[in-house]
């Protein structure tokens, strides 16, 4: 049975037209995990005699227990943005002569194969013979590496059990960074110490093997949970039942002083407004706005300003970023109906352009009050918010017209998890760490007045071009319109 | 009105459509009946400029489909549910299109209005997106927008497919007297022998890609195209 689910992977893997077509992409993301490979590497070995040097009096492995606790905090909170429940279409296979539970326990067993469970054994491993060969006690170390490693598989259940608790939910991220910043903070001021807690525990297991059955029957009963959970969702009705919702009609009629592409604007909201998916992204902007909270109280970047660039581009195009790395996907589902429709390509694409535009001039003018932090911290928002208007809307725009990966609006299967992967945020970098760069180039070379002069002129320049831009963005749609409407019509 | 000439679609070597010439003229009510694989949404597909042909073209009211837009204004088509918006009611969606055909609320609803008993109560103001209708209502949705705007060209793949028998009688119906009395040029596609014979004034086959009959319906055609595709 397992055999067959695996060619079952394997096909869907490498015959869909995403794998065929993004080789560069695939090459980027095997880069990226060797990169992060190595550094696993050599902290691992590098750990030791870093600690030794730092804190002569300690015992290094005390310490790294010590951090035992923040690891699991922060691990938790990296999979729940990033690692995804593996996705099986299961539909096909409900009326076939196959166990529910072997399906289950396939994608579960798929699941603990995950990269992220074996990043951590490159580092502790490493670690783990440092330790023995500095003299300590072998059997404890190898139990101590055992322990490590049955902590990543309770946090990658754990964490199976938690996106599957709040995907419901509209904010389904809200409670595990509630729940993660209280046990922080509960931490950090020494309320209840989790870190010496899980570090007591982790020296104990390792100083008495005995007691490793206890987080392995932790592990056995989140699998068995996880189980339990998805055995429940895998019956045809739970994506068959109609979840009809009750229609919000609103006229919009604001929309109209856009001229020809009001149709495509008023299309755009109600898209944003209707479907989970980029409405999660609307949301995503509340966080965003947050995010310059994390950085300016902070004196540790008081005197490094560049940085204020890269806040201001974050802040102000945070809607820009997340909406418009989808476009033309948001519109997969009926593509071949706009393309056959009497409709101008440049209306189209200007409809977005200008959403994307209105975003950041909101955002802007709603990140004003962190003028609190200082003056230079509005002028740097300023200049990234004209950067992002006049340089990053075209960019993504662009973008876009190599975009082959279909979004379905309409799922509501069984093992919904599809959301933002690691690849979308690889392609946003771009967007952020240029104008940083541009920024810090001139700070460094001239002064900060010369850095904000930088980014505004590139908008500027943008804005005066925006006309031969968008004609140039929508010959390249016109190009790429064969393999869109291919690549949209394929399930994958 | 519909020109086609030395037109064909190859995947990797394999010729899936072929048709050296084949002129529909204008008010003609045109049927393609083939099966499975024969070609019909290939050819539906190479009309509206969705794929690219391997060689030859395709003109639409002289307009070479393939390098201008131009015939966009004029036709109009329902493929499949694709061609749906789902987070849209139908209401929405007709005047979304009406809108790209140039046509107000107020024409748009006169349209709709002459489509009361084909929509049978379930699809206008029943408070539910597009993609909450049964498959039936989507279709009905589908053909009905391709109506909007007063297209002189329409193409519609399956039409009569998992409609319920009134609707297909009244679909036929409309069908007919849109070629008859509005001189529209209509290509429909279907498997139902009966259907098409009833509606279209032409019929022509296809099979493996190629024309292999070309009939201008008659009281003979039905048992015609029977005996064909029984062997």
């Amino acid at each position: 049975m397992i055999k067959h689910f695996l060619t079952l992977e394997w096909k869907q893997y490498f015959r869909s037209s995403y794998w065929q077509k993004s080789l560069g992409l695939n090459i980027i993301l095997v880069f990226f995990a060797l990169y992060f490979v190595a550094m696993f590497l050599l902290g691992g070995l590098a750990l030791y005699p870093i600690l030794k040097e730092i804190y002569p009096d300690n015992d290094p492995f005390i310490i790294v227990n010590s951090f035992t606790f923040y690891w699991i905090i922060v691990d938790l909170l990296m999979r729940f943005f990033f690692q995804k429940l593996p996705v099986m279409s299961v539909k096909p296979l409900l009326t076939l002569p196959i166990k529910r539970s072997s399906v289950v326990n396939f994608v579960l067993g798929k699941s603990v194969l995950s990269f992220l469970n074996f990043l951590p054994l490159f580092a502790v491993i490493p670690f783990g013979l440092v330790l023995i060969y500095e003299g300590y006690n072998v059997s404890i170390t190898i139990v101590w590496m055992v322990v490590m490693l049955l902590i990543t598989l309770i946090i990658n259940f754990l964490n199976f059990i938690i996106e599957s608790l709040t995907a419901e939910s509209e904010l389904s991220f809200l409670p595990l960074i509630v729940v993660t910043s209280v046990l922080f903070a509960l931490n950090y001021f020494d309320i209840v110490s989790f870190s010496s807690m899980v570090s007591k525990a982790v020296l104990s297991i390792a100083e008495n093997p005995l007691l490793i059955s206890i987080p392995i029957l932790v592990l056995i009963g989140l699998y068995v949970y996880n189980f339990k959970l998805l055995k429940a969702k895998l019956f045809l009705d739970s994506s068959l039942k109609s979840k009809t919702q009750e229609v919000k009609v609103a006229d919009m009629a604001w929309t109209r002083r856009f001229g020809k592409m009001a149709p495509f604007m008023q299309l755009d909201l109600k898209l944003i407004w209707r479907n989970k998916r980029p409405r999660s992204s609307v949301f995503i902007v509340v966080i965003g706005l947050l995010y310059g909270l994390f950085f300016y109280p902070n004196p540790m970047y008081q005197d490094k300003p560049w940085f204020f660039a890269f806040v201001g581009i974050f802040v102000t195009g945070i809607f820009l970023i997340n909406f418009g790395q989808f476009v033309p996907a948001w519109d997969s589902g009926y593509y071949k109906m706009l393309m056959s429709q009497n409709i101008t390509y440049e209306d189209y694409l200007k409809s977005k352009f200008t959403l994307m535009s209105l975003s950041v001039i909101i955002l802007f003018v709603l990140s004003i009050p962190y003028v609190y932090f200082g003056w230079d911290i509005l002028l740097a928002h300023f200049a990234a918010a004209i950067y992002n208007i006049g340089v990053n809307t075209h960019v993504i725009l662009f973008g876009g017209s190599f975009n082959r990966k279909k979004i379905d609006l309409n799922q509501r299967a069984a093992f919904n998890y599809q959301g933002t992967g690691a690849v979308q945020w690889i392609i946003g970098l771009p967007l952020m760490l240029l104008p940083m760069g541009i920024f810090a180039v001139f700070y460094f070379a001239i002064n900060f007045e010369a850095g904000i002069g930088a980014l505004t002129i590139l908008g500027l320049l943008g804005m005066v071009f925006h006309q031969k831009l968008m004609k140039f963005i929508t010959e390249k749609y016109l190009d790429s319109k064969y393999k869109m409407i291919n690549a949209f019509s394929q399930d994958n | 009105m519909i020109t086609t000439s030395n037109l064909s679609k190859k995947y990797n070597d394999i010729t899936v459509l072929h048709i050296d010439h084949l002129d529909i003229p204008k008010g003609q009510s045109f049927g393609l009946v083939g099966n499975n694989g024969a070609g019909k949404t290939t050819f539906f597909s190479l009309l509206l400029d969705l794929i690219r042909p391997t060689t030859g073209h395709i003109k639409n009211n002289d307009i070479l489909v393939q390098d201008s837009e131009a015939w966009k204004p004029f036709t109009s088509s329902f493929i499949d549910e694709s061609f749906l918006i789902g987070y849209l009611t139908p209401e929405e969606y007709f005047y979304f299109i009406g809108e790209l055909r140039g046509q107000n609320k107020a024409d748009v609803d006169m349209l709709l209005s002459q489509f009361e008993d084909l929509f049978n109560g379930e699809i206008l103001n029943q408070k539910k997106y597009l993609r909450d209708l049964s498959k039936g209502n989507q279709k009905k949705a589908g053909i009905v927008s391709a109506l909007i705007g007063n297209p002189e060209v329409i193409i519609l793949d399956e039409p009569f497919a998992n409609l319920d028998p009134t609707t297909q009688i009244r679909l036929k119906k409309t069908i007919k007297d849109l070629a008859e009395t509005k001189g529209v040029t209509v290509l429909i596609s279907s498997h139902d022998l009966m259907h098409v014979t009833d509606v279209c004034e032409r019929i022509v086959v296809l099979e493996k890609g190629e024309i292999i009959k070309d009939l201008a319906t008659s009281e003979a055609t039905l048992k015609e195209l029977e005996a064909h595709f029984a062997g």
